[in-house]
């Protein structure tokens, strides 16, 4: 395993910003930015299992109402009706379009839940760590990053229908109180996925390797 | 690793193991020192060398064929690829005048005994500010209006200033900016959401697909293109020293 060397084995750090490999000065006390995008640079996110725990435990807070309470209220002649995430999914699959059904149904359940599993999935496995899995476990991190915008259809369908379902007396749409608390657990997502340094997993390899090379 | 070999023209896999001794030879000197509440130091840069951002890897970059992407030999993620500049100029551009017309016209117009009701994105958020919910309304203005529009503004002016050869320090603050907000341009997202509700609708109404629909399609398909023709790395180097003549 001699023949990989990361920068911050060389002390070298890559800026967050815009990816540009630096030496720091070796100035004890000094806050260090990168020459080119003047961002400060840190050789890993700060904070990042922290603060990713933080915002993927807000965000499985916010998923229990964004599931239960309504997400669309639509009222109509006949009555009004309440649909969450869950029953609007029902609603397309038996009216018919069970494709769109199937799209919306990965979109907002099946993203939004694996992501909360995946992420917690992968700051556990921080800690233990086998060394056949790093390279799965980095590729599962970079899907997650693809997918994770993909859960905001929800909202956005909610949005131009109520926008466009606006005719007095005949039928209204309105955004339901589950509708913010689901955009919140995207965003939350989001934040989190965006934390999370998944250097962090090739680190806690190399250093489990030298442990074990030692006893 | 045989399956990246399968097609080198268009896949390069670098891998230096010499690279780790020549950079701890090398003395470095402190650039500058600026003080401050905080002192400031600036880093030194390395250009030549490539650290991956998902492994943190280091290695030595490598000139690419034409379409080709640089692959971490380690963990497998892409590192950086050959972009056109020029290109993607010319594309921002016409994604800025569409982007002006799927954000004046309406998306759809729905029709049902006799009456009417259209739409457009502006007039969806403002009903949900109407509606009370202020989170959404600023979470789907700034998701599909305002950092798409931003992301575009600031790209023309970046590129535009580098294709005239003018690499400064406020381009590479924008640049900067960009890479921060560009996560949160949800365009593609919208435009899934606009056909799922339009077929939702079509059951209860007669739906009119309108201009911006279109237009919007258009943005998403403009926007890939965009993107797809920028390399990250590339866009840097430009921003320092000026785009090769």
């Amino acid at each position: 395993m001699t023949a990989t060397v990361t920068a911050l084995e060389l002390g070298l750090v890559t800026c967050h910003s815009c990816g540009l490999v630096c030496r720091p000065p070796d100035r004890a006390g000094c806050k260090v930015f990168c020459p080119r995008c003047e961002a400060s640079l840190h050789a890993r996110k700060p904070d990042s299992i922290a603060r990713t725990w933080a915002l993927l435990l807000a965000a499985c807070v916010l998923y229990i109402p964004a599931n239960l309470l309504p997400i669309m209220e639509s009222g109509s002649l006949f009555g009004s009706q309440q649909d969450t995430i869950m029953s609007g999914v029902v609603f397309l699959a038996t009216s018919g379009s069970w494709h769109l059904a199937a799209l919306v149904f990965f979109a907002s359940i099946i993203v939004p839940s694996g992501k909360l599993l995946a992420m917690a999935l992968l700051l556990v496995s921080l800690r233990r760590s086998a060394p056949g899995s790093a390279r799965a476990r980095t590729r599962l991190y970079r899907v997650l990053e693809f997918f994770g915008r993909w859960s905001m259809l929800d909202i956005y369908v909610v949005t131009l229908l109520a926008a466009l379902v606006q005719i007095e007396s005949i039928a209204t749409i309105r955004p339901g109180p589950g509708a913010p608390f689901f955009g919140g657990v995207v965003v939350l997502t989001m934040l989190a996925a965006m934390s999370f340094d998944p250097r962090l997993i090739w680190d806690n390899l190399k250093e489990q390797t030298r442990n074990d090379g030692n006893t | 690793m045989p399956e990246k070999d399968a097609s080198p023209s268009r896949k390069s896999v670098i891998h230096d193991i010499a690279l780790s001794a020549e950079i701890s030879r090398r003395t470095i000197a402190v650039s500058s020192v600026i003080e401050g509440p905080q002192v400031l130091c600036a880093a030194v840069a390395l250009p030549e060398v490539v650290a991956c951002h998902s492994c943190d890897m280091l290695q030595r970059s490598i000139p690419l064929a034409p379409g080709g992407t640089a692959l971490c030999s380690r963990c497998g993620s892409p590192l950086f690829r050959t972009g056109h500049l020029d290109r993607a100029l010319a594309l921002t551009f016409t994604a800025l005048v569409v982007f002006v017309i799927a954000s004046a016209f309406p998306i759809a117009t729905i029709e049902t005994q006799g009456r009417h009701n259209a739409a457009s994105l502006p007039g969806a958020v403002g009903l949900l500010w109407d509606a009370e919910m202020h989170l959404l309304a600023v979470l789907v203005f700034v998701t599909t209006l305002l950092v798409p529009f931003l992301e575009l503004a600031l790209l023309a002016v970046i590129l535009g200033a580098l294709q005239a050869g003018h690499p400064s320090r406020p381009i590479r603050l924008m640049l900067r900016l960009i890479s921060g907000t560009r996560p949160w341009g949800m365009v593609e997202v919208f435009m899934l959401g606009v056909l799922v509700s339009l077929v939702k609708l079509a059951h209860l109404a007669q739906v009119v697909p309108g201009v911006a629909l279109w237009s919007y399609a258009a943005l998403m398909l403009l926007l890939a293109a965009v993107w797809s023709n920028i390399d990250g790395r590339e866009l840097w180097a430009v921003a320092v020293r000026g785009a090769p003549r």
